[in-house]
């Protein structure tokens, strides 16, 4: 009879282990499908009817009950703040000090007290709108200027000279090559104001600029470090601008995708030698460009 | 002294006001300072329009005083005006002021170096043409000695 009902047992245990296996795999199948298809719960309506305007039928403790907050209370996650709080540096440090009898350490505070507080306090500054730091302003490229138009610059040590326009960098300049082997204007920065742009245009639709050629790429280097008094301040600055092999590598890059472009245009690179120049009877403000 | 005159219809060029550089004919004259005047083919209504504004061509058309418009249009047609207006000098000069005015820098620059070829290409044609007078020159004096 043990026998019989250990075995039955058994053979139950294992029925059920089975039968467990199967609707556990159910389960989980049916949660996972459950997951997937999850209805969005649909928000009840206010539970709170108005009987004017601004003036509901159940008070903030009635609404309380009906709303089930208490069933509703959530924390945020502690662990976070627990972190924090772990995290904090330090208040104080010790630090070794020198001398005899001198007890060799002290404990010195990391954030210090002010020294000085001004008889009146700053006022406070008015709110100001709109105000907005260089890096954030609105670039704006006059419609006449896209990419491949030859601009004639008007500033500068290249003035004269006409030149293709490559794109608009960051903080507004306009990146311009020469090509340095027409007229030895190598890539460079214009300003928009100080060039005028004719309508001769250069397809430049496939020219790949290496994205490296950023303002900072560009940006005058200036050495700071005057450890010397004056008389030697005039020679650790850069007397004599030297031209990196990097900025050959690039200048090379991007002017022989360019030159074969200009060569396809016939004058087109006479046209970027010469130099433009008023002379008697030629008035600017006639002038199409 | 004078060639071309005033009458009915003389095509005129409209030099300034709001139909500046059209063709018009003369259909009638109003008083001394205005005629009326009508251009069915290069768009110009008919209208009174004052003579300082008009410069007589050498074009005359042939229909009578205030003929309406479909008669002065089939003269037009008739004459060829426009075609003839096209050819003469007069209008190719103006297209070549107006060209002119519309270059471009690069259009500027080609013209430049056209010129510069072509004054280059004259100069040395112009030089053997003095080489070959001297040498001409030479030759008479020595035959004369």
């Amino acid at each position: 009879m043990a026998g019989e009902k250990k075995a039955g047992a058994e053979k139950k245990t294992g029925d059920k282990k089975a039968a467990e296996a199967k609707p556990a795999e159910k389960k989980g199948g049916e949660k996972k499908l459950r997951e997937k298809t999850r209805k969005p719960k649909k928000h009840h309506a206010s539970r709170n009817p108005v009987l004017a305007r601004g003036i509901g039928r159940y008070s903030r403790s009635a609404m309380y009950a009906r709303k089930a907050m208490y069933k509703r209370k959530y924390t945020a996650p502690e662990t976070k703040i627990e972190k924090k709080k772990k995290e904090r540096p330090p208040a104080t440090i010790t630090k070794p000090v020198g001398g005899d009898k001198n007890g060799g350490s002290r404990v010195v505070k990391v954030r210090k007290m002010p020294r000085y507080y001004p008889t009146e306090d700053v006022p406070r500054k008015l709110l100001s709108h709109g105000k907005k730091p260089f890096s954030q302003h609105k670039r704006k490229l006059r419609a006449s200027i896209t990419p491949g138009t030859v601009l004639i610059l008007l500033t500068g040590r290249h003035r004269g000279k006409r030149v293709v326009f490559l794109k608009q960098l960051a903080t507004g300049l306009l990146l311009v090559t020469g090509p340095l082997a027409i007229n030895r204007v190598p890539l460079r920065r214009a300003h928009q104001k100080f060039v005028i742009a004719t309508s001769t245009k250069v397809d430049i639709n496939g020219v790949r600029i290496p994205k490296h050629l950023t303002d900072a790429y560009f940006k005058k280097k200036r050495l700071r470090k005057p450890k010397h008094q004056e008389g030697e301040i005039f020679d650790t600055e850069k007397e004599k601008y030297e031209i990196t092999e990097q900025r050959k590598t690039d200048q090379k890059a991007v002017d022989t995708q360019i030159l074969a472009r200009i060569k396809k245009v016939p004058q087109l690179r006479g046209y970027l030698r010469s130099t433009f120049c008023l002379s008697n009877g030629v008035y600017p403000h006639k002038l199409v460009f | 002294v004078f060639k071309r005159f005033v009458e009915i219809g003389r095509v005129a060029f409209v030099s300034f006001g709001p139909h500046a550089g059209k063709l018009v004919a003369i259909v009638d004259v109003i008083d001394q300072n205005r005629a009326l005047v009508d251009g069915p083919c290069s768009g110009v209504r008919r209208q009174a329009m004052p003579f300082k504004c008009m410069q007589l061509t050498d074009f005359v058309l042939k229909f009578p005083h205030s003929a309406r418009q479909k008669c002065v249009r089939l003269a037009w047609e008739k004459e060829n005006i426009n075609e003839k207006w096209a050819a003469t000098r007069w209008a190719k000069k103006i297209e070549a002021r107006e060209k002119k005015a519309k270059m471009t820098d690069f259009d500027r620059y080609k013209v430049m170096k056209a010129k510069k070829m072509r004054n280059r290409i004259i100069k040395h044609e112009m030089k053997k043409l003095l080489k070959q007078a001297s040498k001409k020159g030479k030759k008479l004096q020595k035959a004369q000695k």
